[in-house]
């Protein structure tokens, strides 16, 4: 077997402004080639502040206080800024949550698609607009022609997030990070784009970090799942056992929670007190314990 | 029907009307195309769509904050359209709103007492502050928060704790009918089954009419009794929760439906329906 694509080992980040309050527990996971790995949570689970941290952009308030993210085989910790350029945005790439912030309005697309073709992969402008052209077909884009010469404000948010689900896998990534991609999104346009990220996932062998609080979403896209709460991975396994069979109280509680529309008499269930008093309990012995340890 | 409570008939809504004589090419977006819709007293009814399909404008014009082109909105007997503004507000009392984002619905410089005490003595529904802060402390404890929060800003509040307050503000008054337009889009699944539970039994406590908009179709099925399902401002189809979510009469129903990822690993899901998508232009 090979080695996974990328390690998350023990990592811990902290708030600065919160007087170093953990925001992140030692976290650790993998995720396999060509895997679709799930990051699951409520706010403030820290889902989005291990995507970040594996791209490099932790808001200034925020540090990484110890582990290691290791991408084949590299510590992106311990990489220079320029090591770290020549990874980031080429073999790891993002889709990020809302389509109608995440481009330039004041460019056309066909400007912004082609950037990195031509900076990272060195193509000319000319034959950069003929790849963009050929992804947004692959993304089932029907006119490109009249898409690459719009605006951002002139497309649909669906098809916003087409574009940037293109240019996120135009340099043939080999991770990419998808958060909540699909959460401002109509639910028959979040299943369009959910079929397409799996369809592109599988065709280009990509490895996908995919962070979303819908736990509907996560069982239809994710082979392996991580459940997070408080910054802690409580429960990580197959996406079906974690769903069919969920050890921890807090996915059982979350699964308990959810209301679905084939089982009306289940769901909406409180979180039981004692599931809740239990979390905090794990969450302050694990932050005695780095205390101990002299680490955060 | 003899238990109707609120009747719209024919409803039509365009919006951009009144620049008219600014601009006169300005033309008139319609929203809603003559939409029926009744809600029996104590109902509870769920009003679904994609975005765009017109059912906030639709919410909007039941109570009478937006003026139809055409139609009528009947409420307990009386077309509130043809009502003057002091007849209406007489009414608005029994009609009452829970918005969306409550951070922007609640006033950040007004205390939640405030808040809450001062529609009940606006409407002469409490002689008194004193009064008035009784019944607040009523429903405070109905809603499930302390006491103490009449003296704490919305902004001091979490997202559940804040929607509760909203409940709390629409019910104080004891309407007859709410509308709750997307009120838990933005929590998080265990505090959304909080605030669900307590509206569900509010509605059957307070024997209240509800009209819950939502884009979420489980979130429908959870706390309604019938569902009506909009697109592109019309009505496409509309019965009881069971029906309509068992054998849906309508393929745009069906696909609405086929379109919820369920919790559960379906691994036929992503691919089904590709064709029945492609088919519906949407």
């Amino acid at each position: 077997m090979s080695a996974p694509r990328l390690v998350i080992e023990a990592l811990g980040v902290i708030s600065l402004r919160a007087g170093g309050a953990p925001i992140l527990r030692g976290v650790s996971l993998t995720v396999d080639t060509g895997e679709v790995h799930g990051l699951v949570g409520e706010s403030g689970a820290g889902k989005s502040t291990i995507a970040k941290a594996i791209l490099g952009i932790v808001p200034s308030q925020v540090r990484i206080s110890g582990g290691r993210i290791v991408f084949e085989g590299r510590d992106l910790l311990a990489l220079s800024a320029s090591e770290l350029r020549a990874i980031l945005g080429r073999d790891i790439t993002l889709v990020p949550q809302d389509p109608s912030t995440a481009l330039n309005p004041s460019r056309r697309i066909d400007a912004q698609m082609t950037d990195g073709l031509r900076l990272k992969r060195g193509l000319s402008m000319k034959e950069a607009r003929l790849r963009a052209r050929a992804l947004l077909a692959e993304v089932q884009i029907r006119d490109p022609e009249r898409v690459l010469s719009s605006y951002p404000h002139q497309l649909s948010g669906g098809m916003r997030q087409r574009v940037l689900i293109a240019a996120a896998f135009a340099l043939e990534p080999k991770l990419v990070i998808a958060d909540e991609p699909t959460t401002a999104l109509d639910v028959t346009v979040q299943k369009q784009i959910l079929r397409l990220i799996r369809a592109l996932q599988e065709r280009h062998g990509t490895s996908v970090l995919f962070v979303s609080h819908d736990l509907g979403v996560v069982a239809q896209i994710c082979d392996r799942v991580s459940v997070l709460y408080m910054g802690k991975v409580v429960e990580q396994g197959g996406t079906a056992d974690i769903l069919q069979n969920p050890q921890h109280p807090y996915t059982q509680a979350l699964l308990a929670a959810n209301p679905r529309y084939d089982r009306p008499d289940t769901g909406l269930e409180p979180t039981p007190p004692e599931v809740v008093a239990a979390l905090r309990a794990e969450i302050a012995a694990f932050d005695a314990g780095a205390l101990s340890r002299g680490g955060g | 029907m003899a238990d109707d409570l609120l009747v719209a008939r024919g409803l039509v809504v365009a919006y951009g009307r009144r620049s008219a004589q600014l601009f006169s090419s300005r033309k008139q977006v319609p929203v809603l195309h003559g939409v029926d819709i009744r809600v029996g007293r104590g109902e509870t009814v769920g009003i679904v769509g994609e975005s765009g399909s017109g059912k906030t404008t639709l919410g909007r014009a039941l109570l009478g904050l937006v003026e139809p082109t055409a139609g009528t909105v009947t409420f307990d007997g009386a077309d509130i359209t043809a009502l003057d503004e002091k007849a209406r507000r007489q009414l608005r009392r029994r009609m009452q709103m829970i918005f969306q984002d409550p951070m922007s619905s609640l006033n950040p410089r007004h205390t939640i007492g405030r808040i809450l005490t001062e529609p009940l003595v606006l409407h002469g529904f409490a002689k008194s502050r004193a009064a008035a802060l009784s019944l607040v402390h009523g429903v405070l404890d109905r809603v499930g928060l302390s006491r103490n929060t009449v003296e704490r800003y919305s902004f001091e509040l979490s997202g559940g704790q804040r929607q509760r307050v909203g409940i709390a503000r629409a019910v104080v008054l004891k309407p007859d009918f709410v509308l709750a337009d997307e009120i838990v889009s933005g929590l998080d699944v265990s505090t959304q089954a909080q605030v669900l539970r307590l509206l569900k039994e509010l509605t059957s406590e307070m024997h209240l009419a509800l009209a819950f908009i939502s884009h979420d179709l489980s979130v429908v099925r959870s706390i309604c009794q019938r569902v009506v399902v909009m697109r592109e401002g019309q009505v496409v189809e509309e019965g009881p929760c069971e029906r309509v979510f068992t054998a849906p009469a309508s393929d745009y129903t069906r696909m609405l439906i086929d379109a919820i990822p369920l919790p559960t690993v379906d691994p036929g899901w992503l691919t089904r329906g590709a064709a029945a998508e492609a088919a519906v232009p949407g």
